[in-house]
Formats: C-alpha cells, sequence, structure tokens
C-alpha cells in the first residue's frame, strides 16, 4: 500500500449529502477482477451522458459539462470534498480503488459511512472528518475561489487553508500508524500468530460446534 | 453490571486487546462470492499465503448469475470470467463452493443461514454490507471490504474497535399485513440513513419477538442501510427452531451443548445500552419508498413531501433531486402511483415465506396490464425448490409472473435483469439508489405481499384492504 503522509492539493466539491457507493462506482464495473482502472469510470452516471461499460475507452464519451469533475478549474484535483453519510450502501472496495485510481487521495467530508471510511485506510486513502460547519465554509471557499486548495498533514493531523487557518482533525493512532508507513496489516495481525493459535485451541473446549 | 448481547458475543471472540483500544477479533463464518473475492485471493496468491482456516470460509456465485437459461452457461463474458474465477480460486485453496449447478447455490446471505452455516453467537464477515442479515441469529455479523476479505483469509482475524451499542425497542403486537421489510423501512425513515452510524444496534420488543427468522432476516438486512456496523436479535426459541437439523448446525451432543450456551445470548436485564430509542408497532403502516435513499420512505397512505418542507437546504436540494429523478410530483397520494416492473426476491425477501406471503396476494388474479414485467427471483436453489414443493411457481406463473433461477438478479442489475431508463419498479429488495436496478430506473422498496399487490393492480395499494 502507498504511504501518506502529506498532501498538498487542489480541492474538488462534491456537494451532495448521502453520496453512496453505486454513484462512485456503479456495478458493471464491480465484474472486473482487478483492482485498477476504475478511475476512468468514477461517478461514471453522473459524469457522462451514455451508459459507461467495462473496458470501455472514456476519452471519446460525451461528458456532462455541469458535473463537478468535468469542469476545467477542478482538473487535477488530489482533494475530494464532500458531504454527511459519503460512501454509503455497499461494501465494494471498487469506491475506493476509483476514487484512488482517479487521483485523489484524501475526502473530506462531516461524516463517512463505516465501510468505505474503513476501505479507504487499507488502500493509502485519507478520509478526513470536520464538523459540518467547517466543512460548510470550505464549500463556500472552495467554489468562490478558482484553484482552491488545501494542505493536509496526517502526522500533525492537520488541513491547512490558503488563509492560514489550521484545522484539527481526529484519526485512529493504529490506522494512522499504517497509513503513515503504507504498512500491510496482515503481515501484523501474523505476527500475533500465536495468540490466534491459543485462542482457537481454547475456543475449541468451549465451542466445539464452531470448528 | 449486566451484558448487552453484543457484548457478550464480542467478548467471547477477542483474541488480544490492542493497546489503542482496537482488538483482534476471531471470525467464525467467512462468506465469500464472486464480485469481493477475487483480488483477495490474487492478493493471498501473490504474498505466497495460505488461508487460515479453510473450513471456516464457504463460498457461492450470486451477484452476477443469469436467472433464466441457465444451462447455456454465463452469456456476458466479463460476468463468466468472474464467476469462473471463484470456482478456480476456491478449487485452488481448498474453501467449498455452491456452484451454479449445485442446488444450494443462491444469495449468499439466504444460503448462509438455510444451510446452518450461520449459528447463533458467531462472527461472521463477508465481503457485502448486507452481511447484516445473520445478526437476526444473535451473531455479530458485518460487512467488509476486498482488502479485509485477505485478511480473514489469511488471519482468520480482524482488527476491529468496538462500535457504540443501540438498542431499538419496538413495543406492541405487530399489526396485520407488517412484516419485518416494513419494521426496516419505518425505522429508517425515522432515524435516517446515518442514524445507526458507528453503532451496532440490537432490534428487541414484543413485535420482533413476534417476527419469524425470515422476517428478522429482513430487519437485520436493512439495519446497513441505517448506516449501523450491525443489526442483531437476541436468540430465543425461534431462532433454535430454524436452526435445528440444518446441514452444517451441531448434532446430538454437540447440539444440546451448543443450545445450551446459545440460550445465553440475550441482552442482560440491566444491561446498559450507549442509546436506547422506542417505537411503537401499532403506528406502523405497510411502508413504500419514495426517493433515492431508503430514508425516503412513506407509509402506503402517505403523499410524496414537498421539498419546501424540508429540514434544512442541504435536505431541500436532496428531496428535489429525489423528485426529479423519480419523476414524482410533491403531493402525489403513493397509492396513485404506477409501476412498470415488480421484482420480489434478493437477500431482503428471497426466502421462502416471502414467496409465501406474496403468492397470498396473487393467487388467482393477474398481473394488470400495464405492468410489463414482474419477477419472482427465488434467494436459492433450495427456496425455489421448496416453492415449487408447495406450488407457490405455479400460483406466481398462473398470474403471470416470471418465475427465475436464484441470484441477486434485478436487486443490483448486474446480471441482464434490469430497468430501462425512466422504468418505476415495486421490489422487495433493500436499496433504491440511482441507477441501482438500471441506469435512469426507479425503484420503490416494498415489502412482498406490497410487491405482489402493486403488481395486480399496476400501482401501489395498501394491503390491509387487499381482497
Ligand atoms: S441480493 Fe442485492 S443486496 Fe443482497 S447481496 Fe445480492 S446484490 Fe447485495
Amino acid at each position: 500500500m502507498q504511504a501518506f503522509t502529506t498532501l498538498d492539493g487542489i480541492v474538488a466539491p462534491m456537494d451532495r449529502a448521502n453520496v453512496d457507493t453505486d454513484a462512485i462506482i456503479p456495478k458493471q464495473f464491480l465484474k472486473s477482477i482487478r483492482r485498477s482502472g476504475y478511475g476512468p469510470f468514477l461517478f461514471d452516471e453522473w459524469r457522462y451522458e451514455d451508459r459507461g461499460e467495462p473496458e470501455m475507452d472514456c476519452s471519446k464519451r460525451p461528458k456532462r459539462a455541469d458535473f463537478v469533475l468535468n469542469q476545467p478549474r477542478y482538473q487535477g484535483a488530489q482533494i475530494l470534498l464532500a458531504r454527511e453519510n459519503f460512501g454509503c450502501g455497499s461494501s465494494r472496495e471498487h469506491a475506493p480503488w476509483a476514487i484512488l485510481d482517479y487521483g485523489f487521495s484524501c475526502v473530506i467530508a462531516p461524516s463517512f459511512a463505516d465501510i468505505f471510511y474503513n476501505n479507504c485506510f487499507k488502500n493509502g486513502i485519507l478520509p478526513i472528518v470536520l464538523d459540518a460547519n467547517t466543512v460548510d465554509d470550505l464549500f463556500r471557499d472552495c467554489f468562490a475561489q478558482e484553484g482552491y486548495r488545501l494542505s493536509v498533514d496526517l502526522q500533525a493531523q492537520t488541513v491547512t487553508t490558503p488563509d492560514g487557518q489550521i484545522l484539527h482533525f481526529e484519526v485512529d493512532a493504529f490506522r494512522k500508524h499504517c497509513l503513515l508507513n503504507g504498512l500491510d496489516d496482515i503481515a501484523l495481525t501474523l505476527a500475533d500468530a500465536d495468540a490466534i493459535r491459543a485462542y482457537e485451541a481454547r475456543r475449541q473446549q468451549e465451542a466445539a460446534w464452531l470448528f | 453490571m449486566g451484558q448487552t448481547l453484543f457484548d457478550k458475543v464480542w467478548q467471547q471472540h477477542v483474541v488480544k486487546a490492542n493497546d489503542d483500544g482496537s482488538v483482534l477479533l476471531y471470525i467464525d463464518r467467512h462468506l465469500v462470492h464472486e464480485v469481493t473475492s477475487p483480488q483477495a485471493f490474487e492478493g493471498l496468491r501473490l504474498a505466497g499465503r495460505k488461508p487460515w482456516r479453510r473450513a471456516a470460509s464457504v463460498a457461492t456465485p450470486d451477484h452476477n448469475v443469469p436467472t433464466v437459461d441457465r444451462d447455456k452457461g454465463i452469456a456476458d463474458p466479463v460476468s463468466r470470467t468472474q464467476v469462473e474465477a471463484l470456482d478456480r480460486n476456491c478449487a485452488e485453496f481448498g474453501i467449498t463452493e455452491f456452484g451454479l449447478d449445485d442446488v444450494r447455490q443462491g444469495v449468499v446471505h439466504v444460503m448462509g443461514p438455510e444451510q446452518g452455516l450461520v449459528l447463533p453467537g458467531m462472527t461472521v464477515v463477508c465481503g457485502d454490507s448486507h452481511t447484516s442479515t445473520h445478526g437476526a441469529f444473535g451473531s455479530i455479523a458485518m460487512g467488509i471490504g476486498t482488502s479485509e476479505v485477505e485478511h480473514v483469509l489469511a488471519t482468520q482475524c480482524l482488527i476491529q474497535k468496538k462500535p457504540k451499542v443501540m438498542r431499538i425497542q419496538v413495543d406492541g403486537a405487530l399489526p396485520t399485513g407488517i412484516t419485518g421489510k416494513d419494521i426496516a423501512l419505518y425505522l429508517i425513515g425515522q432515524i435516517g440513513t446515518a442514524g445507526g452510524t458507528g453503532y451496532a444496534i440490537e432490534f428487541a420488543g414484543e413485535a420482533i419477538r413476534a417476527l419469524s427468522m425470515e422476517g428478522r432476516m429482513s430487519l437485520c438486512n436493512m439495519a446497513i442501510e441505517a448506516g449501523a456496523r450491525c443489526g442483531m436479535v437476541a436468540v430465543d426459541q425461534v431462532t433454535l427452531d430454524y436452526v435445528q437439523g440444518r446441514p452444517f448446525a451441531p448434532k446430538g451432543a454437540l447440539a444440546e451443548q451448543a443450545e445450551a450456551a446459545w440460550r445465553q445470548l440475550h441482552s442482560d436485564a440491566d444491561a446498559v445500552f450507549d442509546k436506547e430509542l422506542r417505537f411503537q408497532a401499532a403506528d406502523i403502516v405497510p411502508q413504500v419508498s419514495w426517493g433515492t435513499s431508503p430514508e425516503m420512505v412513506l407509509p402506503v397512505t402517505g403523499s410524496v413531501p414537498d421539498p419546501a418542507d424540508a429540514r434544512d437546504d442541504v435536505q431541500r436540494e436532496g428531496w428535489q433531486r429525489a423528485l426529479d429523478y423519480m419523476g414524482l410530483t410533491a403531493g402525489t397520494p403513493i397509492a396513485e402511483i404506477a409501476i412498470d416492473k415488480v421484482f420480489i426476491g434478493s437477500c431482503t425477501n428471497g426466502r421462502i415465506e416471502d414467496f409465501r406471503q406474496a403468492a397470498a396476494m396473487v393467487r388467482g388474479k393477474q398481473v394488470a396490464a400495464s405492468v410489463k414485467l414482474a419477477m419472482a427471483v427465488p434467494g436459492s436453489g433450495l427456496v425455489k425448490a421448496q416453492a415449487e414443493a408447495e406450488g407457490l411457481d405455479q400460483i406466481f406463473r398462473d398470474a403471470g409472473f416470471e418465475w427465475r433461477d436464484p441470484g441477486c438478479s434485478m436487486c443490483l442489475a448486474m446480471n441482464a435483469d434490469r430497468l430501462e431508463p425512466g422504468e418505476r419498479c415495486a421490489s422487495t429488495s433493500n436499496r433504491n439508489f440511482e441507477g441501482r436496478q438500471g441506469m435512469g430506473g426507479r425503484t420503490h422498496l416494498v415489502s412482498p405481499a406490497m410487491a405482489a399487490a402493486a403488481a395486480i393492480a399496476g400501482h401501489f395499494v395498501d394491503i390491509r384492504d387487499w381482497q
């Protein structure tokens, strides 16, 4: 996994509440058995006029001009600014894969759906929760200023605005550690193999029907 | 102080507590399907890892499978590749799979309980958000992403932080015609799609205890639509009766031992919850969703809401967008909304009881001429066989329904079963998101009896008045 330390990037505003994983990456793309290549299909139904299919060449597809990611000012954005309950719906990890493959490595929202939030950390994406009023302010400024950027520092747990305001965010210590170092948590868990075996031996005595 | 049901099951599965408050949680049962597993198996292969405990995982293809002409194979080459990848991965890693030609194949959340693979007090995971279904057995059941599928395959554990626990109590007798599905939709309408975020929800109270296992599964299935980590119902005689005799359930002396342990799986009388909510069963009327989020739901007696009445700008915009997408006008009575298609099935409502309830509505009647397609899709091959043994398939066919082979089908339209742009569907599934049942398709979530009645009438009807 790619580590996440600091990021200074253009912000794209996704001004809708309850953006679900079906909207982030529609189901026809879930048929792929790969982990990459989902970026061109991110928000497919909102982004293009036609129906997307896996393996399509997206460069020739008709785009919806009013969709945020199609506007010239948000090209190259690396930070996605979102509303409450972002990523609700299915557990598909294709959603964070598509977000990452598109070029975002940080999503800021007042709240995230649980499974999506968790999936982000497994893929080198930092989801940041800020309170609703702060997010509202960021939306306002982002709409007002072309080329609006934010600067994120995971170690310090801060987001810095262009006018120098420093916003603090919370992140779980273990997840932070893994993300900062790009760690594969399977290897970390396997370091506890003896504890797992001991647990299994004990449970086999207590609840043999489980084995 | 007493313990909650959630705490009891959680505690029994802690392998190790970490310094930061997270734990290494042991997973008893891992259900696998074709969509969220290929990248996980690939990860194992690349790292040269083996499954930690093969017997804990059981697989079946469901999302991509055709529901007609199955003997001809899967026409779509991309879907076929994915289903074949599951077959190959299961063979290579030694994991039991109920493949397309196995009568036990079905939607993973129908197949698991049916086989007795899900038992009370287990920890159950699957790379699918509706894993919450299995909380109906007093187990902790959670949907996970593909990285965690790989983690569970490799270690039989997950690193988890304990969620807060909420009890939602539904008091009073369940009114006639009200199902687990209606309770689920009603509760989501009340607490919102983020109402359960950060919580495990225990559903309790007289109305919940009165539900069959099928009803409890429909309810817990939709706990995820309320944003919860999982939903649970305490174990009682209904649970034990359901589990008994299933192929993977314990037998003989072991079954007796297990039952004694399972009887402890309820919250203690003095258990303290982080949050408690109470509702009255008598307030619940058959539910119909009108918008593009499960919280946009109304009693069938209601009318489509007016964005002017929304609580704030974000909600107002959401409502307006939903009305536009759904092609609805504020103030239209729900019962006047005409439908084009009907889908009865999915992991929410694809079990035998669901088809019995739906069949009771359509027996001797005809699907309205204005309805283009009404389909009944059993949740598994065994549900299909049982329904056929009871003659339900004939009732559906005689009424003009198509009777299909088991799979997720039009719940998410990954196979050929889908809505065309602008088509309106009465659906027993769990999600009404934009494009969920096909690009531009319009989904109304309802119970099986409500969907069946809508198929006959051509529009929604209050089944409490059905003759
Ligand atoms: S039936 Fe629908 S909700 Fe259930 S597992 Fe299949 S696609 Fe998901």
